[in-house]
C-alpha cells in the first residue's frame, strides 16, 4: 500500500521522471528567483523555450547554465509556431541546444486564446517521432485528439486544464476524466493551473503530472507558491490513491444516532 | 601587400549582415561573439553542432542562431 510518495514514480515510456510536478522557467524576476522558485517545487523536468541569441547582447549570465547547474532535466518547448512544418524546426533546434531527445510539443491555433491547432499537432508529432524524439504534445481536453496523438507514437498526452497563463483552473474536470479514460498513456494536464487546489483536483482526477509556469512565476510570492503546488500535487496524487468517498447530498451523522441524552420535556430557558 | 577581404550579404536571425567570405559556422560563430551553446539552422536546415565547423556560408544564407531561454 503506498502511503508515502516515495514509491509512487511517474514513468513515461518507460522512463522514470523524479517529480509529477513539471514547472515552466519563464516569466520570473530573474535567475535567481527562477532556481529558488523551481527548487521549492521539486521538480525535476523544467521547460525552456527556443528563441534567437541577442546578437547586441551575447554572454550575459544564463537560465541555461543556472539549470544545468541544479541538475534539471531540460524539456524544450516548441511555443511561438503556427505551424507543424515550424514546430518541427523548432523542437530540431532544442533537441540541439538542450542535447536531449524530449520536446514539449505545441503547434498554436491562436494568438489570443494559446489553443492548439490540434490537425498541425498531430502532423508534427508523427514527424518527431519518427526522427526519434520522445514527444510530450501539449493539446486540448479532446479525447479523440489524444488517442490520435497515441497513436502516432506519443509516449503521453499533455491537455490544458484552461488556457495558458489564464489561472482559470480545470474548466472541464469530466472530459479530462474521459481523455484519461480513453488512452492508456500518461496525462499531464499542461496550463490553467492558477493556484494549489487547482493541482490537487488535477491529480484527484487521475491525471499522473502537471506542468505549470504562471501560476508559480506571477504569484506575489513565486517560492511560497512553488511548495504550494509542490504539496497540492502530493495531496492531489495521494487523495486519488485512496479512493474518495462517494458524494451524497444529504447529511450522513459521523456520531452515533444510539445512546442520545433524553430529550428535555419542556423547553429550557436559555436566553 | 594584403588584398583587401572579401565580404559577402547574408541574413542572421532575420537582419541583413556582410561578413567575410569562407567562414564555416562555428567560425561565424565566433565572428559574432557567439557563446558555444546556440543552435543553427542554414536555410531552414538544422546544423549539427558536429558539423558546425564544417559547413561554409555563403552568400545568400538564411541562418538562425538560437539558444535556450525561460519559458513554459
Amino acid at each position: 500500500m503506498v502511503d508515502s510518495l516515495s514509491d509512487d514514480a511517474l514513468t513515461i515510456g518507460g522512463r522514470a521522471f523524479g517529480s509529477r510536478l513539471f514547472v515552466g522557467t519563464g516569466k520570473y524576476k530573474d535567475v535567481e528567483e527562477t532556481r529558488l522558485a523551481l527548487r521549492a517545487s521539486g521538480a525535476s523536468v523544467v521547460t525552456v523555450a527556443v528563441r534567437r541569441v541577442d546578437l547586441t547582447q551575447t554572454g550575459k549570465g544564463s537560465m541555461f547554465g543556472m539549470l544545468r547547474e541544479e541538475g534539471f532535466t531540460l524539456l524544450p518547448n516548441t511555443a511561438g509556431c503556427y505551424t507543424a512544418d515550424d514546430a518541427v524546426r523548432c523542437a530540431r533546434l532544442g533537441r540541439e541546444a538542450a542535447e536531449t531527445d524530449l520536446v514539449k510539443l505545441e503547434v498554436i491555433g491562436d494568438p489570443k486564446t494559446l489553443f492548439p491547432d490540434t490537425e498541425a499537432l498531430v502532423a508534427a508529432a508523427r514527424v518527431l517521432v519518427k526522427e526519434g524524439f520522445f514527444v510530450l504534445p501539449y493539446t486540448n481536453d479532446d479525447p479523440i485528439v489524444a488517442r490520435k496523438l497515441v497513436e502516432v507514437g506519443c509516449p503521453a498526452v499533455m491537455p490544458l486544464g484552461a488556457p495558458i497563463g489564464s489561472g482559470l483552473g480545470i474548466r472541464n474536470p469530466h472530459n479530462l476524466r474521459i481523455l484519461m479514460e480513453t488512452v492508456s498513456v500518461p496525462v499531464i494536464v499542461d496550463a490553467g493551473v492558477g493556484t494549489a487546489s487547482d493541482a490537487a483536483v488535477a491529480m484527484e482526477l487521475g491525471a499522473d503530472g502537471v506542468l505549470m509556469n504562471t501560476a508559480i512565476a506571477l504569484a506575489r510570492n513565486p517560492v511560497q507558491m512553488a511548495t504550494a503546488m509542490r504539496l497540492g500535487v502530493e495531496a492531489g496524487r495521494l487523495a486519488f490513491l485512496a479512493g474518495r468517498m462517494a458524494p451524497r447530498l444529504y447529511a450522513n451523522a459521523s456520531s452515533p444516532l444510539t445512546g442520545t441524552i433524553a430529550p428535555s420535556a419542556a423547553p429550557l430557558s436559555i436566553e | 601587400m594584403t588584398e583587401p577581404t572579401e565580404h559577402i550579404a547574408i541574413v542572421v536571425n532575420g537582419e541583413p549582415r556582410e561578413v567575410p567570405a569562407g567562414l564555416t559556422v562555428s567560425a561565424l560563430l565566433a565572428h559574432l561573439g557567439v557563446a558555444g551553446l546556440a543552435a543553427v539552422e542554414r536555410n531552414r536546415e538544422l546544423v549539427p553542432r558536429a558539423r558546425q565547423s564544417a559547413v561554409v556560408i555563403e552568400g545568400g544564407d538564411a541562418l538562425e542562431i538560437v539558444h535556450l531561454v525561460g519559458g513554459g
